[in-house]
């Protein structure tokens, strides 16, 4: 890439390059992401050590040093727990059902899951609020079915909000699960039923394991989707709860504290670099146990 | 498995579906409810907010710059990630792997984040209109999707026919319009597909480079939602939702639905 850069600086030597054809392809696409894409966030991360005068730390004191702005990194993560133990508990039987199911019914309940992930996520909470406001259905179904005798609040709630949120992103979970659910052999499950092994133990010990990869890609996406969501909570809890999310886009969008902000940026960044490093780290360490 | 653990995960399965569905369902009913309230159950038919769409504030010509952010930054990104893919593929750049994670790494960074990262970088360079970054951010956002599906769709395509081509007296970039595109437009459109929606519905990204003037839709949908939430937001949502569901049906039709999810 340096080669190329430098021809061009000087077009005086007009000496002819050989360019494989195929990498001069590449060249715009680079070009275009360094630019973009990994420009503005090294300047993201420049600009949170930045200062009045010259680098500091006073962006990251400032969060990590208050108890307040540690306890909305603790809200949000914890909240991102729940929500990604919640979608598991649901999405994994459901997953597994899926690719039970026959043929063309299957392909139906496909689109069924895959449908919510291509409407607008503004659509859906939108239709969430309605369903959880007082004479919404969710109290209306509750009442008539003799579950409850008098109505109950659900929103601004954080039960609200996790429900919402579990609703948002489940079918991220089940989608990388059916497809390691769906290429899983059968013949394994039927090799230790021949075996003797009892229905329970092939779960635990054939079928889990070998869903693992699934489990392990979909609870990172949640998880990572979860610490940084932004639309769901503001709708539906507002800043009742407080996550880094909102944190950081009051900080830019209301009071102007580009330093406070930019450093917040910076820690769910590097959450979200975590994350990614430790899903990686957790497959690779579960494909190097199956060998 | 036991027939027990089975109606268990199917039950699951049936209950996942109604909650999913649910939130996208009632938003219908409220559509065609004649009362300004959402009320369940409905007490009525009328199509008075579907008129009001027209009325209400800004929000066609939100759905209009939407829809040509969404189009061209999805354009931009298959051109520029269909040639990064093939290079890729083929072999020409050294570091293959790094490349194409770096090209999929948008995918990773939180909405938010990249958001405030492009602001920054708008007011470094100077750009204070809100068309042109909002555009360039919306081709970062959209440019792992089409990577994702155009190189899975490239590891399936024979390169040699493209060698073929060539000896026949096809110039290279020839050769590739019309052997290597033909044969891998399933993969075009799924990753457009995607990538236009991941666009057209992006908010994280959007809010920190709008401006009074340039407003795309899911923005000034929660604007309205915010203001004064009547059942016309619940209008546009229907549309929305009834075109989306063409959307998937014709996708379904071109590729396959579990193509497209990548699954």
């Amino acid at each position: 890439m340096t080669a190329i850069d430098l021809t061009a600086a000087k077009p005086v030597v007009r000496r002819r390059v050989e360019l494989d054809p195929r990498l001069v392809m590449a060249l715009p696409s680079l070009a275009f992401m360094s630019l973009v894409f990994a420009f503005p966030l090294a300047l993201l991360m420049a600009k949170s050590f930045q200062g009045p005068d010259g680098l500091t730390l006073a962006g990251y004191n400032r969060i990590l040093g208050d108890a307040y702005y540690r306890g909305v990194i603790w809200d949000s993560l914890t909240l991102a727990c729940r929500v990604t133990l919640i979608t598991l508990l649901f999405g994994y039987p459901a997953a597994y059902a899926l690719t039970r199911a026959k043929g063309g019914f299957q392909l139906i309940m496909f689109a069924l899951v895959f449908l919510p992930l291509t409407v607008s996520i503004i659509v859906k909470t939108f239709g969430l609020t309605i369903m959880f406001r007082r004479e919404g259905i969710l109290n209306w179904l509750l009442l008539n079915t003799g579950l409850l005798d008098a109505p109950v609040r659900f929103v601004f709630t954080e039960m609200s909000l996790v429900i919402g949120m579990v609703n948002v992103f489940l079918p991220f979970l089940i989608l990388p699960l059916y497809s390691v659910m769906r290429m899983l052999d059968a013949r394994y499950l039927d090799a230790a039923a021949t075996l003797g092994t009892s229905p329970l133990n092939t779960f635990r010990r054939v079928f889990l394991p070998l869903t693992m990869p699934g489990v392990i890609a979909g609870s990172s996406i949640v998880f990572a989707l979860s610490v940084a969501a932004y639309v769901t909570p503001g709708l539906l809890i507002g800043e009742r709860y407080m996550t880094m999310s909102m944190v950081m886009a009051k900080a830019f969008l209301n009071f102007r504290d580009y330093q406070l902000g930019s450093a917040m940026a910076c820690i769910m960044l590097a959450i979200a670099l975590v994350i990614v490093f430790l899903s990686s780290f957790l497959t690779r360490n579960l494909e190097a146990r199956g060998r | 498995m036991p027939v027990l653990a089975r109606l268990f995960a199917g039950l699951m399965l049936f209950l996942v579906l109604v909650f999913l569905l649910a939130p996208i369902a009632i938003v219908i009913p409220i559509s065609f409810s004649p009362s300004t309230v959402f009320s369940f159950p409905p007490t009525g038919f009328s199509l008075r907010w579907y008129e009001n769409i027209r009325n209400a504030d800004g929000i066609i010509k939100a759905l209009w710059l939407s829809t040509q952010i969404a189009a061209l930054s999805t354009a931009v990104s298959l051109v520029l990630g269909t040639l990064c893919a093939i290079a890729i593929v083929r072999g020409a750049i050294p570091g293959a792997r790094l490349v194409s994670t770096f090209m999929i790494s948008p995918l990773m960074i939180p909405g938010l984040v990249l958001g405030i990262a492009f602001l920054h970088a708008a007011r470094e360079v100077g750009l204070r209109d809100g068309y042109i970054p909002l555009l360039l951010a919306h081709v970062v956002v959209t440019m792992p999707f089409i990577m994702r599906t155009v190189l899975a769709s490239l590891a399936l395509f024979d390169f040699t026919m493209v060698d073929a081509a060539r000896m026949l007296g096809c110039a290279y970039p020839a050769a590739l319009w019309r052997v290597l595109v033909p044969n891998i437009l399933p993969g075009f459109v799924s990753g457009a597909l995607f990538a236009f929606i991941v666009s057209f519905d992006n908010y994280p990204v959007s809010i920190f480079l709008v401006d009074v003037h340039t407003k795309t839709l899911p923005i000034q949908l929660l604007n309205q939602l915010e203001m004064s939430p009547d059942p016309t937001l619940a209008a546009v949502a229907t549309v929305m939702i009834v075109l989306t569901i063409l959307a998937l049906f014709a996708c379904d039709r071109l590729v396959g639905l579990r193509r497209m999810a990548a699954v």
